[in-house]
């Protein structure tokens, strides 16, 4: 077998012992499908009047708003959780037999990513069928539908291997859980939950230009028709970039540890 | 000529100022067991995590399974099995389907990889609990599946670090039991422990690693040479005894570790020809020990004296 043969091997094989541990331990899944729904019935009712009211519309025009920046939310709490796993693998023994096998370096990570990822989709549609039901009313047809899953795919995709890299990087579980929380709150510096033109200058020099903003700007166009423009592909290379360079990170990481 | 399982030269590691391997020199021929011996921070597992290609060496040369570490890590990797001292099993997934990951990434097919799982659930005693998470079994299940997860792949060269620390008895049996029939089928061994019974049981050679340096060397019997050798210990009831005995013997001395000095040490190697002519002696002086011992030599006084608490002061 060729060694590209070899990887994609290993790595199927280690996707699935990711896939079957988080079945063993649904209760993290849980969590993290639960919060990102609270902090939506939390902004909808609660705070939901009075932002719809700013928006120049009500409470419905403010569910439209608010769900693409949850969505990202949702993924960023998810990789709190990659995280905590993959710092708590790394203080196992089995890591340690992996390294000693004639297996492809980064599978154990490959895992890792995609059982997450798999994870922050189920969460993501779970979020998506509560919010539907609570009067989210996007104009997408198909393609677009299809658009948007793919943006916050590439999106789940590169936050995961920003955790992983932090998980690895972290001394200990509980530091782990940590590191990732920034990710958690880029989403109230950017245009998640207000737009940004509402902000004092800095902060909305700052909510303008952090990756989060493009992306969620991109979903929100594809989803409910507003203007996207450059977002889309600011968003991609955002995504990409930060999938690389997390990438390389935690595979040397990996290696040297 | 055998071939060396292991061939190390001038082995170095350290770690910041702390030197943990200071040149050691390794030869292990293939299908032995070959058992390092050392105290607590030795660097035994550091030895051992070099040869498995866990952490690399600061200096020396290594060819490990006809392979050179440094260079050929892969193909060191390919004919190895390690089993460390912490249980390297998957807490949440079955006894079953850690066999099977391991037989996945060993590249073995679905069917190959059952009938070997099957196979060393059966052999390792492991077949009623084979669909209860690993994270249940007991420290002896969790060692032994351990052991089974290694032998997956047929290694050829098995690194056992301290595969029977905080056993019980019957399961630290049960392992010796399968390290004899892995030496039966030719594997080579290389052991490390901080049992001298454990060593003294399975080892064809061991080697004394204290301070980073390899102290001495050789079979259990030529180490046990390297001491004093044993002693008959006789207790009488009064010094008048004791005196009329060592008349009568005209050898040995007083045990000077006995306060009330009513011990007398007489060298001897403990066999039973010996020791029958001893106590025709003592007989017919008319002299009758209140107690009698025999000692031999056992790996323990050789750690005890090789490795003794002067080495702290290096």
């Amino acid at each position: 077998m060729s060694t590209l043969a070899l990887a994609l091997r290993d790595s199927s094989t280690m996707t699935r012992r990711q896939l079957k541990r988080l079945v063993r331990y649904p209760s993290m899944t849980v969590q993290l499908v639960v919060t990102p729904v609270v902090i939506l019935l939390l902004f909808v009712y609660v705070f939901g009047g009075t932002l719809g009211k700013g928006l120049g519309g009500g409470r419905g025009a403010y569910i439209d708003y608010v769900v693409p920046g949850i969505l990202l939310m949702a993924a960023a709490t998810a990789a709190t959780g990659t995280a905590v796993m993959v710092a708590t693998d790394m203080t196992e023994g089995i890591i340690a037999r992996f390294r000693t096998m004639r297996i492809a370096r980064a599978s154990v990570l490959t895992g890792h990513v995609v059982g997450s990822v798999v994870q922050q989709l189920i969460g993501m549609a779970v979020l998506i069928g509560v919010a539907l039901a609570i009067g989210f009313r996007p104009d997408a047809g198909i393609v677009e539908w299809l658009g948007a899953a793919g943006m916050l795919t590439l999106f789940a995709v590169a936050v995961t291997w920003l955790a992983v890299a932090l998980g690895m990087k972290s001394p200990t579980p509980e530091a782990a859980s940590n590191a990732p929380m920034p990710l958690v709150f880029l989403p109230f510096l950017g245009s998640g939950f207000v737009p940004t033109d509402s902000m004092p200058t800095v902060l909305r020099w700052f909510a303008e230009y952090q990756p989060f903003t493009p992306i969620m700007e991109t979903v929100r166009g594809l989803l409910l028709g507003t203007p996207i423009g450059h977002d889309a592909a600011i968003a991609v290379a955002w995504c990409v970039g930060l999938t690389a360079v997390s990438y390389l990170w935690a595979k040397r990481t990996y290696n040297k540890a | 000529m055998t071939n060396l399982a292991i061939d190390a030269h001038g082995l170095r590691k350290s770690y910041g100022d702390k030197v943990v391997l200071d040149g050691i020199d390794l030869a292990v021929p293939e299908g032995t067991v070959f058992s390092l011996l050392g105290p607590n921070g030795a660097g035994k597992t550091t030895t051992v995590q070099i040869l498995s290609t866990l952490v690399p060496a600061d200096g020396g040369t290594v060819r490990v399974a006809g392979h050179d570490l440094a260079r050929e890590a892969d193909e060191v990797r390919g004919a190895i099995g390690v089993t460390g001292q912490y249980s390297a099993v998957d807490k949440l997934l079955t006894g079953e389907e850690n066999l099977r990951l391991m037989a996945d990434l060993r590249h073995l097919s679905r069917a190959e990889g059952r009938r070997r799982a099957a196979e060393l659930l059966e052999r390792f005693d492991l077949v009623d609990a084979a669909r209860k998470p690993a994270g249940t079994y007991s420290g002896g299940m969790q060692r032994r599946l351990d052991l089974a997860m290694t032998l997956v792949g047929d290694p050829r060269l098995i690194f056992l670090d301290e595969p029977t620390t905080g056993l019980d008895p019957r399961s630290r049996r049960s392992m010796w039991r399968i390290v004899r029939e892995l030496v039966r089928d030719g594997v080579t061994i290389f052991l490390t422990t901080q049992y001298l019974e454990e060593a003294d049981e399975l080892a064809d050679r061991i080697a004394l690693l204290d301070g980073g340096r390899l102290i001495a060397e050789g079979t259990s019997e030529e180490l046990k040479r390297l001491i004093p050798g044993g002693h008959v210990s006789l207790r009488f009831l009064d010094d008048d005894a004791l005196k009329d005995a060592l008349t009568a013997l005209g050898r040995g001395f007083v045990d000077p570790s006995d306060e009330a000095g009513l011990t007398l040490q007489v060298p001897s190697d403990g066999g039973v020809a010996p020791l029958r002519e001893l106590l025709a002696r003592l007989d017919a002086a008319g002299v009758e020990p209140a107690d009698l011992s025999v000692h031999t030599p056992d790996l323990d006084d050789v750690f005890l004296t090789l490795t003794g608490p002067k080495e702290t002061s290096r």
